[in-house]
Formats: C-alpha cells, sequence, structure tokens
C-alpha cells in the first residue's frame, strides 16, 4: 500500500483546509478513502437517535499536482484509513503560508499519514514542518460499510437557502426546542418549524426552486402545494450547518419516506 | 532565615516608581505557571561595583522551573532602597495577589499614569500605588513574608551548547505545536539545524498522539554553538511564557544547555531589565532513535566527508552525579527535608533512570537532593539559602504561601 501526493496551489490547500476542518466539526474520526481518483471522507454514525452520516467526494486532480497510490491489491485499487478528524485539520491550519504541501502514508512505528509542509520563508532558509498523524488501515471485509450510500428517490428535493441563514435562525430556535420540524414542497417552499407548549414559531422561505426529480412518477402523484415533513434533532442539525465552511452552489435538502 | 533588622521595621523602608508599568505587568504574567510565591529581593550598596537592583524571582511548586527577573534602578522613574549596607531585603508575595495588581494591562496602559511599589515594614505589607487619571488612586495593600533567598545555582558560561535567535523565530517555530502540548524535544539535526519536536510520554500508548516536527534553519538563528544530535526536553509552557514576553518586547532569546537531565536556561537581556528562565530537562534519552535526522524534504546538506555524521541516536548517559545542580535547602533547625515527587505531567509514570545510580543512592551525598519517592523522570532543581547562618524561619505575619519543599 502506497500513497503519496503533493499541492502547490494556495487556493487549493485553503479549500482541502476547509473540508477537513467541516469534517472536524462533524466528528471525532473519520475514514478517509484513497482512490486513483478520488479522495473520500467518510463519516458514518450509527446511532440510534438520528445520527450523522456523511459522504464527502473530492476529485484528485481538483487538488493536487501529484498524486499516486497503490491499493490493497489490483482488483481492490483503494485504501481505507481511520484517522482523528481534528489531528488532519489542525496538521492543515498550520499549512497557511506553505509552499509545498505533501501526504504521505508512512510507517513510524505504527502506520501514519505524514504531513509536510515547506513553509514559505523570509530567510533564505526553508522551514519544514511534519505532522505524523496516526492512522488505522481498515480491513477489506469492513468496506462494504464504507460504501457510497444510495440515494433513495426523494418526496420532495429543495434547494436550500442560503447556510448562514438557516444556521442563524436554527441557532436560536435551539433555545426552545429540540427537534426541528422541516416542510417543504415542491414548489420551492420551505419552513422551518418547532412547537412548544407554549409556544410556536415557523420561519417561511419562499422562491427557493426545487432540484429537477430524479422519476417523473412521483412528480406528478404529488400535489406541488403539498408540504413533506420530517422532524429531526436540531442539535444534529446545528452541527452540520455550523460546520459548513465551504460554500456551496447548491444545497439540495431531500425528504424521504421510510 | 533572616531576622529582619529591627530598626528597618521602623522606617518606611523603600520606594520605587515604575516607570514601564506594563513591562512589569508582563513579566509578571511569564512566570512560571505553578510558582505560588514570588520573591522580591532588593540590593543597595555604597559600592558601584555592585549595582542596586529589583529581583523577582519564582520557582514552581516542583520545582523543576525557575524564573529570575532582574531590574536596573534605571527601569524606574525614581529607585530608592534602604541604607545601603544593609542586607538586601527579601520578601515573599503571594503570586495571585501580586498578579491581580495587574491584571488588565490594557486597562493600565490606558488609565494608569504612575505606579509607586514600597514595602512597609511595619505592617508587613508590600503597598502597590497605581496613580491613575482623574484623579483615582488604587492602593493595594499585599501582605509579605520574610523568606529566605531563592537562588539557583546555574551559569549560562558552564554550558557547552547555545542557541540565539530573534523571539520572533522562536515564536515561529512554535507555533505548528497545539497549545496543550506539555513537553517539546530541542535539538540539533542534521545540516545544523534545529529541530523542535512534540515530546510524547510513551506510557500511553494506547491513545497515539500526533506527533510534529518543525525544522529551522541555522541561518535563522544569531548565535549556533551546538554538536548535532545533541537535544534536551523541556516544558514547552513555561517556554512559551518567556517567549511571549521576548516577542513584545522585541528581544532575543539565548538558550543554554548541556545534555538530558541537566537544566537549560533561557535568557533575555535588555538594557534595563536580565531574565532568565531555568527550565529542567528530561534526564532519560529520547525512545525513538530517529527524531533527530532531518526530514527528506530538506535540501540535503553537502557530504563533504567520508565519514558519516555523527550518531544522533546516541544521547549522553544519564551521569547523574556529576550533573545534578543542587544546593542545600535551608535547614535550619529542621534538618534535611524530603522533596516533593516531580510530576509535570498527569499521565506521567515513574521509571528508574539508566546508568547505576538510583534515587536512593543520591540520598548519601550530601550535596544532592534526598531520595524522593518514586524516581523521577525531570531531574528537580533545589534552591535554598546561599548564606550560612540559620535563623529561626517564622516571622510574625502569617504564613501565605507554604514554602512548597513540604507539599507532596
Amino acid at each position: 500500500m502506497k500513497f503519496r501526493a503533493k499541492l502547490v496551489d494556495a487556493a487549493c490547500l485553503n479549500n482541502f483546509t476547509r473540508v477537513s476542518n467541516m469534517i472536524a466539526k462533524l466528528a471525532k474520526t473519520c475514514t478517509l478513502r484513497i482512490s486513483p481518483d478520488k479522495l473520500n471522507f467518510i463519516l458514518s454514525d450509527k446511532v440510534a437517535n438520528g445520527g450523522v452520516s456523511m459522504w464527502c467526494e473530492l476529485e484528485q486532480e481538483n487538488f493536487f499536482s501529484e498524486f499516486q497510490m497503490e491499493g490493497v491489491s489490483a482488483e481492490n485499487n483503494a485504501i481505507y484509513l481511520e484517522l482523528t478528524s481534528e489531528n488532519l485539520s489542525r496538521a492543515l491550519k498550520t499549512a497557511q503560508n506553505a509552499r509545498v504541501l505533501k501526504i504521505k502514508l508512512t510507517n513510524k512505528h505504527f502506520p501514519c499519514l505524514t504531513v509536510s509542509i515547506e513553509l514559505l520563508s523570509v530567510s533564505s532558509s526553508s522551514r519544514v514542518v511534519t505532522h505524523d498523524i496516526p492512522v488505522k488501515v481498515i480491513p477489506r471485509k469492513l468496506w462494504k460499510d464504507l460504501q457510497e450510500p444510495t440515494v433513495p428517490d426523494a418526496d420532495v428535493s429543495i434547494y436550500l437557502p442560503v447556510l448562514k441563514t438557516m444556521k442563524s435562525i436554527v441557532e436560536k430556535m435551539k433555545n426552545i426546542s429540540n427537534h426541528l420540524i422541516i416542510e417543504a414542497n415542491l414548489n420551492g417552499e420551505l419552513n422551518l418549524k418547532i412547537e412548544t407548549e407554549l409556544v410556536c414559531v415557523t420561519t417561511h422561505f419562499k422562491d427557493l426552486g426545487n432540484p429537477p426529480l430524479a422519476s417523473e412518477n412521483a412528480s406528478q402523484d404529488r400535489n406541488s402545494e403539498q408540504m413533506a415533513e420530517v422532524h429531526i434533532d436540531i442539535r444534529k442539525l446545528l452541527q452540520f450547518l455550523a460546520g459548513q465552511q465551504v460554500n456551496p452552489t447548491k444545497a439540495t435538502c431531500s425528504k424521504f419516506a421510510f | 532565615m533572616e531576622k529582619v533588622p529591627a530598626d528597618w521595621k521602623e522606617r518606611e523602608g523603600f520606594s520605587r516608581r515604575w516607570w514601564k508599568r506594563r513591562t512589569l505587568g508582563q513579566v509578571c504574567e511569564q512566570k512560571p505557571a505553578r510558582g505560588l510565591g514570588l520573591t522580591l529581593l532588593v540590593t543597595a550598596s555604597l559600592s558601584p561595583l555592585f549595582l542596586a537592583q529589583l529581583s523577582l524571582r519564582t520557582v514552581n511548586s516542583s520545582r523543576s522551573a525557575y524564573a529570575c527577573f532582574l531590574f536596573a534602578p534605571l527601569f524606574f522613574q525614581q529607585y530608592q532602597a534602604a541604607i545601603p549596607g544593609q542586607d538586601p531585603l527579601r520578601c515573599k508575595i503571594l503570586m495571585k495577589s501580586f498578579l491581580s495588581v495587574f491584571r488588565s494591562l490594557a486597562m493600565l496602559e490606558k488609565t494608569v499614569e504612575k505606579c509607586c511599589i514600597s514595602l512597609n515594614g511595619r505592617s508587613s505589607r508590600l503597598v502597590v500605588q497605581l496613580y491613575c487619571k482623574y484623579g483615582v488612586r488604587k492602593t493595594h495593600n499585599l501582605s509579605f513574608q520574610d523568606c529566605e533567598s531563592l537562588q539557583a545555582v546555574f551559569d549560562p558560561a558552564v554550558c557547552p551548547h547555545v542557541l540565539c535567535a530573534p523571539a520572533r523565530v522562536l515564536g515561529e517555530a512554535v507555533l505548528p505545536f497545539p497549545p496543550a502540548l506539555a513537553e517539546v524535544t530541542l535539538g540539533i539535526g542534521r545540516g545544523h539545524r534545529i529541530i523542535l519536536r512534540s515530546y510524547q510520554e510513551e506510557a500511553d500508548s494506547t491513545v497515539k498522539a500526533m506527533v510534529t516536527e518543525m525544522s529551522i534553519g541555522g541561518e535563522d538563528f544569531q548565535q549556533l554553538q551546538a554538536q548535532e544530535g545533541v537535544a534536551i526536553t523541556f516544558c514547552l509552557k513555561e517556554f512559551r511564557g518567556l517567549l511571549s514576553f521576548a516577542e513584545s518586547a522585541n528581544l532575543s532569546l539565548s538558550i543554554y544547555f548541556d545534555g538530558p537531565g541537566r537544566p537549560a536556561i533561557f535568557a533575555i537581556k535588555d538594557s534595563l531589565l536580565d531574565g532568565h528562565f531555568v527550565l529542567a530537562t528530561l534526564s532519560e534519552p529520547d525512545p525513538h532513535p530517529q527524531d533527530l535526522r532531518a526530514p527528506e524534504l530538506q535540501q540535503p546538506a553537502p557530504q563533504l566527508q567520508a565519514h558519516s555524521t555523527p550518531h544522533l541516536d546516541d544521547f549522553a548517559l544519564d551521569d547523574i552525579d556529576s550533573y545534578m545542580i543542587a544546593m542545600e535547602t535551608t535547614v535550619g533547625s529542621e534538618g534535611s527535608r524530603t522533596l516533593p515527587s516531580t510530576s509535570l505531567s498527569p499521565g506521567f509514570q515513574p521509571h528508574c533512570s539508566p546508568g547505576s545510580h538510583s534515587e536512593e543512592e543520591d540520598d548519601t551525598e550530601p550535596s544532592t537532593v534526598p531520595g524522593t519517592p518514586p524516581p523521577k523522570k525531570f531531574r528537580s532543581l533545589f534552591f535554598g539559602s546561599i548564606l550560612a547562618p540559620a535563623h529561626s524561619p517564622q516571622g510574625p505575619s502569617p504564613v501565605l504561601a507554604e514554602d512548597s519543599e513540604g507539599e507532596g
């Protein structure tokens, strides 16, 4: 198993750091999947009470100027590593003034992801920061739990409003109730609602737009004004919203009936 | 401990006016975190050769870190010590009390015009007066207790290795390390690169922590006199304290050190003040041999000689007897006391130091520390009175900060 990659562009480094920060805010440990074209960050929190699971995919060539990997075997050309997400984000934080960033899989008494940063320096000599992040190699037999989740056909899919706005609203609602009701319809309307014995607060968003639905049948059957509703744990949603550092072009919220 | 001369008690003592109050506040903030007491020592003399000066000293409870700041009289607008010829005035104040006077530096800068510090022998109080804007005057009366001299024996000149760099460079060097990191290893790597590496307690192997290493070229240093392969491990937190002061005052910081187990001296100097931090260093060799090898990214140093570079793995064996710095503790009538066991980090595991000498054997040597329960990794620095005559230690004032020797 081998992996080495080199990153030289400041903007790419910035984005990569933000992704890593986002992951660190969501969960303590995460899985990093390395394949020839992609890097994936996978979180699968199978907590009964509405855990957060996440699949994040990065096209390797969008970030790295050099990328070489050799997986477990030719048929299974991937590497799955488990690491503490905070370690990676902390390591990348020190790379703010980096000339070159290199990541490679090493074995220093135990498997590590070594992040090596050459800093820009005013003086003639170079300064190098090296971080050895301990990782655990995940055996082949556990790979099946870490595959890309299949997204079933949704009842309703809607584009979210600006996440910052949504976050500040949900933050205030958190003080009143533990559960948030999200309603959305195919007419571009989204409601964030909390209900308690004493008070009921709803925030309405209009004209949000809906992504094109996967299957024709669903849209035909459904009245576009009819709201689909889910109840979620407000703190989990807030954790997700707080972690968002990458400004998405579009954020979609889809509701499924199970 | 010396008795305060009777006639001195009757007088007001001395007074100083602080001109650079901000500096003093900053100096106080940099004291080793666990220092309980702050010792003030004022000396005055007729002879121009021996300069009057004010010193602030402190040591932490485990006696593994010592700090001393010396202020020349010119630092102050007005400096008036007791009558020259008197024995140096010496008192111990609770650090917390003293710090609370200079709590907010920003506020001090904005509102305080003048600061006056004086010793009131009659009431055994250190009086700090802050003359603020708009006619406001804040007076703080801090109880002090007479104490023995707190003096570590150390001499930068005998240390074979010296590093000196602007504080800014060292500040940048410690930036990658997490704020919570307790200890760091400083060493010289191949090609005269200065390497800082996070130090992990070997005992806690279930939770593997991230290891961070910073490598800086020797060209960034003003002075670099050290062998390749030499390394010491010391408390980063204490070092950060002095470093942040040095950075704010735009000074250079010098590090004088020897080998593992021997204290390292960190010094800053200005025309008006002089600061020293003496920190104990880890006495066992670094467990991971490859540590100080220069990382692959560094431009390879030209290999001119045929012989290999000095083997970085062999650190000087801990030769306890010759190198331990110790002093006779203040004995008075009490005899030698058991020193507290040093525990710098919570997860600390005792271990037996390499070499034939165990802690217990050191008991027999009068100049070394009496044996302490479990053998420590860090050598403590031991302090005590350098004055021969021992007087009854108890003064009339209440004991505010127990002499930490008696504490576990």
